[in-house]
């Protein structure tokens, strides 16, 4: 390391919480450094005390820790090296490195910018606090900066208030806050976490131009080895609070060294996987499903009919109310649904891909009888006859329920935290009056082997275990009463890498043991590619493809859905983003799609065309189907 | 925005009609009326009530008409400034009321003004040095201010008040100026008086005011938008009032519809006690003795009080935050 060369020289820091008890110790002696002009990704899972680093260097930490060590500042414009651990907490020397000379993004650019000002009073505040200039000036400056971000309308964005923005364009706002000033350093924590896909490829590139306009250096805080390999130049790895490794992206990838990363590349589901191989998750979870093994045999004795689940043309309109108190009230409905028709084929797995907002998540509440479609029909094909599902009253949707359960995203608002485990998973049981109490427990005490969770636990409450341990919880209770349909919403999105893995083969062992049919929606085209047998791409209320899982990987038709697959980032370096296809455009425009695709002003409306082997996708009804092939 | 107001304006017509008669029926509520009373407490003395003159007194206030003719009247009466006649001071309602509605106006808006004066220092304090000596100590007192009943207070003040300033005990003035026309002199003793009443009121609202602003202020600090300030490099104080403060105003504006009718109903126990010269005694020996226009116009104007405060309070928000400006109903 040659000294005097780094932007940024992190040495020996160490940052711990005060807690009652005790301290924790976030970060141990961690030394990395940026250099200038370049990318340095610091990757890790959550509470690997990334996030606590980079809070360290703009010396921005919540006041129950205290940081030891050195951060080491060497400002090109002043050619001066700084030690920002020893400057005072909130002196004028710190705050005029905070703003002017680093800049800072986070994760969700929702909450990061105030509600209550608007973007131009926040952006060109920057410039209020760093730089001696005439108010026009400013204006000026937050204007060119706004246009620099993709805003097409600054002068319009000025004046607009964050929420009247969508999560892209606020991050946006956010990148036009922190580079105002020309920083030296950008530091980014986890920038595109909250972001679909094709917005979060935009971002990337976006950060990238700008970071190469510039000519600064900038500390990338991420968990997506995705990212790290698109945007990169250097790679650090943290793991509770240890630098694991350290290098040029070139090394990490290809001759990763600590067992740490090569776990956590192993972990990460990608395209190129051969059917039938697995992830390996850091800690496998054995599964022991003998004990609701009977179920089984039962259901392979006697199948059913080969579509379980089959959804035709579903609709459902929210009306959105945009008066308010000041404006005239206009009733726009909103089509939240519109004509969605699927089958769910015994024992298979469906995926359901889509960006938020766009429907998937009120499918699926459809299916529960959470919501009412306004139109439409759901059928369930029992052993013993099909089961109009929206129809279904009394006794009917009360053995319906039993039979479709769901598997929610979030683990932890899921659970109760007032109820115990063995509360949380008898409470199907006792809902549905199945069993005695002392044949419940033994029901129990089953789920909880299924899940690989010893049943010593039982009487613990959701707390006092992890996230992954918690979404297993969220499993066992969903199979509580041995259904045959499970619907899993996003059920790893909120889960680490490592623990995803473990999530995703536990699904997949209970399925093949148990001969579940899953409805897997996500927003991770990846996942879905390892979970799913057919994939269901989802756009503006619509399903716009449907097609097995290798057809739709390998040939997908419809330009939303190669948007969608050219958007994912690979953890790979010899597959790097194709930037430049990468339009500022929204992918989930219609407008931007080729013409078989869109409606025309003709009348002639889009319908499903079918291109054989099951691939179907929705196209102008007059289109051939030649016409549709690329 | 106009539109909104005006329509605030217009919805509150009906809201107050409501009101009245809600008003009307509470005051009809009790069997007999101010004169069953009146005879009753003659009676009770051993003098005899002159019959005829109290029926003639009767019929000349409509007592002998139906209840829903005797309620246009009275509505009909307060649309033109007469809110009829107090039978047991034998004046007009409005010239009972006069002076006293102007000093109770006086001691409550002193009142609020000094609960913010106090409260916003402390409850910022508190939220910025949560945990700290100050802040336990800030919260003991508060709770102490809490829970120690008004009346108490009142009299524990009013003791060390006689002894340490030798201002004299009850009223809101020295005695000599009582039924006086307003001068210099009374204007000073009045208040010489003041803080009293108003330490007293104030308490209880100002250790309220604390801790809510407090708990908002909290939960505001921890939101992200207030470490992209810092990050930033805004100043701390600055950053501290711009943000999170600004964002912690929506409870303390909406509270504003509801401070004034408290702070004026309220006080009726401590002004019985201090002997003051507000409205709130009077409210409640209007509603013991049934006179039944005053106690009338005394609850209508309360609640014209409230309906005023809650008008008030939404156009402040909806001036201060664009999220409800801009909106409308559908928030995330």
């Amino acid at each position: 390391m040659i000294s005097g060369a780094d932007l940024l020289r992190i040495e020996d820091l160490s940052i711990s919480f005060a807690m009652l008890g005790g301290q924790i110790d976030a970060v141990k002696k961690a030394n990395l450094r940026v250099l200038p002009g370049r990318v340095t990704a610091l990757v890790g899972e959550s509470g690997s005390g990334k996030s606590v680093i980079s809070q360290s260097i703009m010396r921005i930490l919540p006041k129950v820790a205290s940081a030891s060590g050195r951060i080491l500042f060497n400002d090109p414009l002043t050619g001066t090296e700084t030690d920002i651990l020893r400057l005072s907490q909130d002196g004028p020397d710190i705050r005029a490195i905070r703003g002017r000379r680093i800049g800072k993004i986070f994760q969700e650019p929702m909450t990061s910018l105030s509600p209550l000002h608007t973007i131009g009073d926040q952006v060109s505040e920057v410039l209020t606090i760093h730089e001696d200039m005439s108010r026009d000036e400013r204006y000026e400056r937050t204007i060119e900066m706004l246009r620099m971000v993709g805003f097409a309308k600054p002068e319009r964005a000025f004046r607009m208030y964050p929420f009247e923005l969508s999560g892209g364009m606020r991050q946006r706002a956010m990148i036009a806050l922190a580079l105002i000033c020309r920083p030296a350093l950008l530091i980014a924590d986890e920038p595109t976490t909250a972001l679909d896909v094709t917005i979060q490829a935009q971002i990337l590139r976006l950060l990238k131009d700008l970071q190469q306009e510039f000519n600064m250096a900038m500390l990338l805080i991420t968990h997506d080895l995705g990212v790290v390999a698109n945007v990169a130049d250097e790679v650090v790895v943290i793991y509770h609070g240890e630098v694991m490794e350290a290098g040029p992206v070139e090394d990490i990838f290809r001759r990763p060294g600590h067992p740490y990363l090569k776990g956590l590349m192993a972990a990460v589901p990608h395209f190129d996987m051969k059917p039938g191989e697995r992830l390996k998750a850091l800690r496998e979870v054995p599964v022991n499903a003998s004990h609701l093994l009977g179920v089984s045999e039962e259901r392979q004795k006697e199948p059913g009919p080969d579509i379980l689940l089959s959804v035709r043309d579903v609709t459902k309109s929210y009306k959105i109310r945009k008066s308010g108190f000041f404006r005239r009230p206009d009733e726009a409905p909103v089509r939240a649904v519109d004509g969605v028709s699927f089958d769910i084929r015994r024992g298979e797995c469906l995926g359901l891909v889509g960006e938020s907002g766009c429907g998937k998540t009120t499918v699926s509440k459809m299916l529960m009888r959470a919501v009412t479609p306004d139109s439409g029909s759901i059928v369930f094909h029992d052993r013993n006859g099909p089961v109009d599902v929206l129809e279904a009253e009394g006794d009917q949707l009360q053995k319906l329920r039993g039979k479709i359960q769901m598997v929610f995203q979030d683990p932890v608002s899921s659970l109760s935290p007032r109820m115990t485990v063995q509360n949380i998973l008898s409470e199907p049981l006792e809902i549905h009056k199945r069993g005695t109490p002392k044949s419940r427990l033994e029901t129990v005490s089953a789920l909880m082997e299924v899940i690989g969770l010893n049943r010593r636990y039982l009487n613990r409450y959701p707390h006092s275990f992890s996230g992954g341990q918690r979404q297993r919880i969220g499993i066992a209770r969903a199979l509580a009463l041995g259904p045959e349909l499970l619907i899993c919403d996003e059920p790893v999105s909120a889960l680490d890498v490592s623990v995803q893995a473990q999530i995703l083969n536990l699904l997949k062992d209970l399925q093949k043991d148990l001969g579940l049919t899953y409805l897997f929606i996500s927003h991770n085209l990846a996942v879905v590619d390892y979970m799913a047998d057919r994939i269901a791409v989802m756009c503006a209320g619509r399903i716009v493809e449907l097609a097995p899982r290798e057809i739709l990987m390998r040939a997908p038709v419809h330009p939303y859905t190669k948007s969608l697959l050219a958007a994912v980032p690979f953890p790979d370096l010899d597959r790097p983003l194709d930037f430049s296809t990468l339009k500022t455009a929204n992918a989930s425009d219609m407008r931007n799609w080729s013409a078989p695709f869109r409606q025309d002003d003709d009348g002639h409306g889009l319908a499903t065309a079918d291109l054989g082997e099951g691939h179907l996708v929705l196209a102008r009804s007059n289109a051939d189907v030649r016409e549709l092939r690329p | 925005m106009l539109r909104y107001i005006l329509w605030r304006i217009a919805v509150m017509v009906p809201t107050m009609l409501l009101i009245s008669m809600l008003v009307f029926t509470i005051i009809e509520l009790p069997p007999g009326d101010y004169f069953e009373s009146y005879v009753a407490e003659l009676r009770a003395m051993g003098e005899e009530a002159d019959m005829e003159e109290i029926e003639a007194l009767r019929e000349r206030y409509g007592f002998d008409q139906p209840a829903p003719i005797r309620y246009l009247h009275w509505v009909g009466g307060m649309l033109h400034g007469d809110f009829g006649y107090s039978f047991e001071y034998q004046l007009p309602v409005s010239d009972v009321v006069g002076d006293r509605l102007w000093l109770t106006v006086l001691v409550s808006f002193v009142t609020i003004l000094v609960t913010w004066i106090i409260a916003f220092p402390i409850g910022i304090y508190s939220a910025t040095h949560q945990y700290s000596w100050g802040d336990y100590g800030l919260t003991f007192l508060g709770l102490l201010g809490l829970a120690v009943p008004n009346f108490i207070l009142a009299l524990i003040l009013m003791y060390f008040a006689n002894i340490w300033f030798g201002t004299s005990i009850g009223h809101l003035m020295d005695q000599q100026y009582l039924n006086e026309p307003m001068s210099w002199a009374k204007a000073r003793s009045i208040l010489e008086h003041l803080w009293i009443p108003v330490i007293i009121i104030g308490t209880a609202g100002t250790a309220g005011m604390v801790r809510r602003l407090r708990a908002n202020l909290l939960d505001e600090l921890q939101k992200q938008y207030v470490v992209t300030a810092r990050a930033k490099g805004m100043n701390p104080f600055r950053a501290l009032v711009k943000y999170p403060l600004r964002m912690s105003l929506n409870f303390f504006i909406s509270d504003i519809g509801s401070i004034l009718p408290q702070i004026i109903s309220g006080a009726e126990i401590t002004a019985i006690v201090l002997s003051l010269e507000t409205t709130g005694p009077m409210l409640i020996k209007a509603l013991q003795s049934q006179d039944m226009y005053l106690a009338g116009s005394f609850l209508m104007f309360l609640a014209f009080l409230t309906v005023i405060g809650v008008l008030v309070s939404d156009i402040a928000l909806a001036f201060l935050d664009p999220r409800i400006r801009l909106q409308g109903g559908s928030t995330k």
